[in-house]
């Protein structure tokens, strides 16, 4: 069971507090876009074996939105920011690169 | 127990065996050409000694001390004309069906781990067809019809039981929705019903239709829907496709894919390089793995799905119950568990196991609907990676890179689908290009916007 910390509130808890939106820092296409960038949009998802962004909501809670980096093969969860970012904060990539020393970023 | 007699025992061909006695006979009189022919299994290269009444007897006499491997243990060969990877239920049946629809029997079938040890193997054995898209109900009808007589076919009794599928509607949407793959189903020509809460009760007697919360509204039933033996179904792919020359190579993780510009060279693993120009990825929770290794992504993301079974207990329940609302899915296994399937996680997810509120919001629910299981010990609980798509239907098609094909995005019900999705996956690797049974499931209609949408059909949260 996941333990999440709600970077809005400030308050930890167990993943039934929480409902996890999938991947972060998706770019919106719409309207005027290509057939390709669309369906990448909608369906082509990352679905890494190791460190994902992913987007959580503090559902019974403060009942807002926030990002978490996790580790998706050992549920690790590297840390919590604010989903007004389109950035991984430094200090996530520090926490995720201390336990994940070949991890790099994506471009 | 209405349908248990069927089901037969163990790994020695039981009720299906008896069916190939005279073949069998036959065959003794008329040598090893009079196997092949009796059994209608293509070039028997490696000799598989088959199962019978009579093998049973013969060992019995000599300690048992003629039993043969199930499936052979080669090292893998330099080159191939087709790699799976993949040694699940549906690598197998694809192997199994290229050596005896196509003739192609030079395949390798690679697994990092050991066969049948993924999804197939935790599973909760559901066989049904009745979906409701067109493509769905064709090749999900394909696979229930092909499982009819699959013990036969293989020689390998997987234990099929036609013990009838049922699917309640506790909610008036659900009800709807009901009826209207009901009317599909007719005219697929697909044997259906949809039943009244008097006739579930007469069919499953220990269910409580009165709600409060969960009402039991009505149903769909599906006679001739059931459970298989899941092992049973990946060790008789393995066994008559080893016969035939397919080679089964186990604990051979694969670690890259060789490409040049034009297309697929051969792939690396744990056991060496192995050459070929038709590589087919057929790994379910892990396709977004392989895709990336082959430079391509899947429009999948793979979760945890839970299943759980109870503690043994006296014939209750001769069907399958589905409750779709609560994510409830039971039948009960010949040894006597109550084998309860719940629902997926909603995070991304690789390790096999789930998180624990499913599994309580699972029994919770289907406690209101029987009662009697509340007073059930859970003996187990374990979790497979499902790799679910945007609308909930399959992928089989071929691949932005030449030469690599993909069977993948089953989700969470692709057990019952084994043999047809086999069967299609065998034709496309042998052609090159899918035929009619695969040619909706292509990548391709993510772009298009050509969905098969079984995600609104099942009428739930998903």
């Amino acid at each position: 069971m996941l333990k999440l910390t709600c970077p809005n509130c400030g308050v930890t808890g167990e993943e039934t507090e929480f409902h996890p939106g999938g991947e972060a820092h998706l770019k919106r296409f719409g309207p005027g876009s290509s057939d390709d960038e669309f369906r990448d949009y909608l369906f082509q998802r990352v679905n890494p074996r190791g460190v994902h962004f992913e987007r959580w909501r503090h559902q019974y809670g403060c009942g807002k939105w926030f990002h978490a980096a996790r580790c998706t093969q050992t549920l690790e969860v590297f840390g919590t920011y604010t989903a007004q970012t389109s950035e991984i904060p430094q200090n996530i990539i520090d926490a995720i690169k201390s336990r994940r020393p070949d991890w790099e970023p994506e471009a | 127990m209405r349908d248990y007699g069927r089901a037969g025992h163990g790994c020695v061909g039981g009720v299906s065996g008896l069916r190939h006695e005279a073949a069998l006979i036959e065959s003794r009189t008329g040598g090893l050409l009079g196997i092949r022919e009796a059994t209608g299994i293509r070039g028997m290269a490696m000799g598989m000694r088959r199962y019978s009444a009579f093998a049973i007897a013969r060992e019995a006499a000599r300690y048992h001390t003629g039993w043969e491997r199930a499936w052979r243990s080669p090292q893998p060969k330099a080159e191939y004309d087709a790699i799976i990877v993949g040694a699940g239920g549906h690598g197998l049946a694809t192997a199994y069906y290229l050596a005896k629809n196509h003739g192609i029997t030079n395949v390798a079938v690679v697994e990092k781990g050991w066969l049948g040890g993924g999804n197939t193997g935790r599973n909760t054995t559901i066989i049904r067809s009745n979906y409701l898209q067109p493509s769905s109900m064709a090749v999900f009808e394909k696979s229930r019809s092909l499982y009819e007589d699959l013990s036969q076919q293989l020689n390998y009794n997987i234990m099929f039981s036609p013990r009838g599928v049922l699917m309640l509607a506790q909610t008036e949407h659900e009800k709807r929705a009901w009826e209207r793959t009901w009317h599909a189903n007719r005219i697929a020509g697909i044997e259906s019903e949809l039943v009244t809460p008097e006739r579930i009760k007469e069919i499953v007697p220990i269910i409580e239709t009165g709600g409060p919360r969960y009402p039991v509204l009505g149903g769909l039933w599906q006679p001739r829907g059931g459970t298989a033996r899941h092992d049973a179904v990946a060790w008789g792919y393995a066994r008559a496709a080893s016969a035939m020359g397919v080679d089964i190579i186990q604990q051979c993780e694969v670690t890259g894919v060789d490409r040049d510009a034009d297309g697929v060279t051969g792939i690396q693993t744990t056991k060496g390089a192995i050459r070929t120009k038709k590589l087919c990825i057929v790994v379910a929770g892990n396709s977004g793995v392989l895709a990336d290794m082959a430079g391509f992504r899947l429009p999948v993301e793979s979760v945890a799905l839970q299943a759980l079974v109870s503690e043994p207990i006296k014939p209750c329940m001769d069907c399958v119950v589905m409750a779709n609302t609560v994510h409830g899915y039971m039948s009960q296994s010949d040894k006597g568990e109550m084998v309860i399937g719940g629902g997926a996680d909603g995070f991304n997810n690789y390790t096999q196991r789930g998180s624990f509120q499913h599994i309580e919001e699972t029994v919770r629910a289907l406690i209101e609907t029987f009662p009697m299981i509340s007073r059930l010990k859970m003996l187990r609980q374990w979790g497979g990676i499902v790799d679910m798509t945007g609308d909930r239907s399959p992928i089989i098609g071929t691949t932005p890179v030449p030469g690599v094909f993909i069977n993948c995005g089953w989700g969470t019900g692709g057990f019952k689908a084994i043999p047809g999705s086999g069967w299609a996956t065998a034709e496309m690797v042998a052609d090159g290009a899918p035929r009619a049974l695969a040619a909706p499931f292509s990548l391709d209609r993510f772009t298009e916007g050509r969905m098969i949408d079984e995600s609104v059909a099942a009428a739930v949260a998903h």
